[in-house]
């Protein structure tokens, strides 16, 4: 007892001066961006302060974008925010955390940068998936994000919808059938984008896993790799909006080293290390530079194709909406 | 719990009935409890020694360390005391709603932690209904180590308070009354006469509740917002490692609480040889 | 009859719990039931009974009710043995029962996840057979079993160790044979132990978090359990949703609780005079 209340002391005092010793700054971020953030915090902090900006240091919270905004809604106290998808940002506007023209304060819709969704197979491919309609064949089975708790699933089913639009023309009842065929076939709603990925690779379920691009080409071109990226016909446009959390940064002081490391997102080293970790920079050069990794891929647009997020949330993922009916129907046809 | 049966107990030999009822149910129990924990230290140990030193020792895990044994530190003694003194107001006297007062005590570790990750949020988020008053007024209770430690501890509440209530229910209160006509005082009464009736008990809730404390997650994950480094507990920290490209990272962390869990059952043990024999 | 109150602390002590159970427990708990209070009882029984929801009562109620069936028969089967038979191992198995309270839920779930995936040593038995028991029914079934599995054991052992040996020599001479003597004069014995026991276990089971969401797979009307909805819910921004859900999961849990307190002092009554 008394042993433990010392050791309490102690981590307690630790943790005190190793908290005022300089400016801390704490980015809340989707799941799969912990090998990103861990790149850009390491070059950022010596990047800031030979810029003459002083010592900081950065922590880091991951977890479904959509989850991570709703805590900083309840009080967590991130300086940034750095989502996967912009409504979870806009969620935070419109409860004033972040400035209502937020999408304006950072170049390319405040977005600096964009990934797709690809198909991530078992070496061989032994299933013979080409594109998404493989996906919606009886037998494949597929691990993929909850859309309703986390961007990354939300992606994964706009693209199911977009493919079945276009492969009948533009017939909604048709792309409903086959989003359903392909949501049939999931084995696994996982929580975060990591944790789908963990369950396909290290626990081998499923046959595919239907995740951003950034973590399937991570996979498929690590050493001794035992999976195949395959990168289909078509994807939604997924652009990874950052924000400056105002209500927070300006109270704690911190808004310019929180603007700062986002700005650092957008120079050269910055894009160079986004590019690395197989995400889509926006910088021209870099993306030259990368240009024989990062396969071009037919897009279509939340906001052009779908009408955006808002009516994307309404029709798509809301309680009762088309995920929850079509999840529905398939579970009562398993039953009989 | 060892208890003495009245029957001896009937050897194997030439039972091939017998055998096979122990076989089945030895067997059957002894897999479900023997396969999860050495699965924990095989998949620990995988990558050998070294790697398994290095999970444990990384900046993180450490850090995990310290918050949890943080919680558990704080929760332990407020659960103690308050499972004396529930168990003494509970057991010592009848009063209308006894039962109704038992359930809501033990509420805690009867519905998911989730839920009571949840409620809370609902009392201290910036949503909630204290949330934005104490956030007026400079209290920050969501999100934080304050929180981790708070829903640990009512997480845990019912723990010491459990392992005691029945014992003190089934010595009734005459040594009680016995002491206190003789003139005893009531902490004299409680210190000298109830106490030692209990001891093993308590010794018993407290590393169970000790045990709790360090492992809980549900509630935790709520509350936490998973910051690393700041406020990831153990169980949070093996939640994040698990998904992690390492798995003997996570069962590195997890084989940690695996050995507290078994060093709690070795106390358990020795708690109930003593007992028996004092009583014999 | 009153019970004369000669020892004093009922004020200190009552008072001390009170205080704790009001902030602790009761203001939580409390805030949760208010955020339903804006809505209508026909607006509160839709969120209720929801069909995402009503899927998660079932997955859950049925996986809990079977994890306790098989542990009455396991539990019994373990407390007859450690307590009937002298065998290599008794006094370990005895002590390592407790483990599934003092192990971390979440420990349990990573462990059971990583044995029975099919690919895990375990989940590899089963494979060829086409049964599924990490991210499918049977794993939740697993893990709750696990991790209630000490109750019905710990209930029983010591009600059977205090048994009458006359009963059984009584039936034994009456010709009852020991599967008669056991089903007719040992298990009457043994029903309020079983009951009590059983009812921890089915409260526990359907609470359970930890361990069920690391091998459940959570599927959507199929292997969500109903905390995870909940938590689902809050993640979704629903928040009234998602307190109208722990509401009944809470009322239920109180009910369960409340009824078995009773009903055990009640044989307690009868048992004991």
């Amino acid at each position: 007892m008394k042993r433990s209340l010392v050791l309490v002391t102690l981590w307690l005092a630790v943790s005190a001066s190793v908290a005022r010793a300089q400016t801390e700054i704490l980015n809340a971020s989707y799941d799969i961006s912990r090998e990103l953030f861990a790149e850009v915090n390491a070059a950022f902090v010596p990047a800031y302060k030979s810029s003459g900006g002083g010592d900081v240091s950065i922590k880091q919270s991951h977890g479904g974008s959509s989850r991570q905004a709703r805590s900083v809604l309840e009080g967590l106290k991130a300086d940034v925010v750095t989502f996967n998808q912009l409504n979870d940002v806009q969620l935070l506007a419109d409860n004033g955390f972040v400035a209502k023209d937020w999408a304006a304060r950072f170049p390319f819709n405040a977005a600096p940068y964009y990934s797709v969704h690809s198909i991530l197979v078992r070496k061989g491919n032994p299933k013979g998936i080409r594109d998404w309609a493989d996906l919606a064949r009886p037998g494949v089975t597929i691990v993929q994000v909850n859309p309703k708790t986390g961007g990354n699933g939300r992606y994964a089913v706009l693209a199911y919808y977009a493919a079945g639009l276009q492969a009948s023309g533009g017939d909604a009842a048709k792309a409903r059938a086959f989003a359903k065929k392909i949501l049939a076939n999931v084995v696994v709603f996982e929580s975060g984008g990591r944790t789908a990925t963990s369950t396909f690779t290290e626990r081998e379920i499923g046959d595919v896993l239907v995740t951003f691009e950034a973590e399937t080409l991570g996979l498929a071109r690590a050493p001794g790799a035992v999976f195949e990226v395959v990168t289909p016909s078509v994807s939604v446009l997924a652009e990874f909006p950052v924000a400056v959390v105002k209500k927070v940064a300006a109270r704690r002081g911190t808004e310019a080293v929180a603007r700062a490391y986002l700005d650092f997102l957008y120079t050269p080293a910055g894009q160079e290390i986004i590019a690395r970790n197989h995400y889509r920079p926006r910088n021209a050069e870099v993306a030259a530079r990368h240009a024989d990794k990062l396969t071009p891929v037919k897009t279509v647009e939340v906001g052009p194709f779908f009408g955006g997020w808002e009516k994307v949330t309404k029709e798509f993922f809301d309680n009762g909406a088309l995920v929850d009916v079509l999840l529905k129907e398939i579970a009562a046809e398993r039953v009989n | 719990m060892s208890a003495v049966s009245r029957l001896p107990r009937v050897p194997l030999r030439g039972h091939p009935r017998r055998l096979a009822l122990v076989l089945a149910g030895a067997g059957a129990t002894g897999l479900l409890i023997a396969l999860p924990l050495g699965a924990v230290f095989y998949y620990a140990l995988r990558d050998g020694w070294r790697a398994y030193l290095g999970h444990l020792s990384a900046a993180d895990t450490l850090h995990a360390l310290g918050l949890s044994l943080l919680a558990a530190g704080v929760a332990l003694p407020v659960n103690t005391a308050f499972g004396l003194a529930a168990a003494w107001a509970v057991a010592k006297f009848t009063f209308r709603g006894r039962r109704l007062l038992i359930s809501l005590i033990e509420l805690p570790l009867s519905i998911s932690p989730i839920i009571i990750g949840v409620a809370y949020l609902f009392v201290f988020g910036m949503q909630g209904l204290l949330g934005p008053w104490l956030d007026a007024c400079g209290v920050r209770l969501a999100f934080n180590v304050a929180s981790i430690v708070i829903v640990t501890t009512i997480v845990t509440s019912p723990c010491v308070f459990r392992e005691v209530l029945p014992l003190m229910l089934a010595q009734g209160v005459h040594e009680e009354q016995t002491a206190v006509i003789l003139g005893a005082g009531g902490w004299q009464t409680f210190w000298r006469v109830t106490l030692p009736n209990v001891k093993w008990a308590l010794v018993y809730g407290v590393c169970l509740s000790f045990a709790r404390s360090l492992g809980e997650f549900g509630s935790v994950a709520v509350v936490s917002g998973s910051v690393r480094g700041e406020t990831n507990t153990l169980t949070l920290q093996i939640d994040l490692l698990y998904h992690d490209r390492v798995q003997t990272a996570a069962f590195a962390v997890a084989s940690v609480l695996t050995s507290i869990a078994l060093v709690t059952l070795l106390v358990k043990t020795w708690v109930e040889r003593r007992e028996s024999s004092s009583s014999s | 009859m009153p019970r004369p109150r000669v020892i004093p602390g009922l004020g200190l002590t009552l008072g001390t719990t009170l205080v704790f159970l009001a902030l602790a427990t009761l203001l939580p708990l409390g805030a949760l039931v208010l955020k339903t209070a804006g809505l209508s009882w026909s607006q509160f029984w839709d969120y209720a009974t929801d069909a995402r929801a009503l899927s998660t009562y079932r997955v859950t109620l049925v996986s809990a009710g079977i994890a306790t069936s098989l542990n009455i028969v396991l539990g019994v089967l373990t407390a007859w043995i450690l307590v009937r038979y002298e065998f290599p191992g008794r006094r370990l198995l005895d002590s390592a029962i407790d483990l599934p309270f003092a192990l971390p839920t979440a420990v349990a779930g990573i462990a059971l996840a990583t044995l029975t995936v099919p690919r895990g040593p375990v989940g590899a038995l089963f494979a060829p057979f086409d049964i599924k028991i990490a991210y499918a029914f049977p794993g939740i079934i697993l893990a709750m079993t696990f991790t209630s599995l000490p109750f019905i054991v710990r209930t029983v052992q010591p009600v059977l160790a205090d048994l009458e040996p006359q009963l059984e020599e009584a039936a034994a001479i009456l010709g009852a044979g020991p599967v008669t003597t056991f089903r007719r004069v040992i298990l009457p014995e043994l029903a309020p132990a079983i009951l009590a026991g059983a009812t921890l276990s089915l409260v526990r089971s359907l609470g359970e978090f930890g361990a069920v969401v690391f091998i459940a797979g959570n599927l959507p009307f199929q292997t969500e359990i109903s905390s995870l909805l909940v938590y689902i819910r809050m993640d979704e921004f629903d928040y009234v949703g998602a307190a109208a859900l722990a509401t009944v999961i809470l009322a239920f849990a109180l009910v369960v609780l409340v009824s078995m307190n009773v009903l055990q002092s009640r044989l307690y009554r009868r048992f004991h005079g």
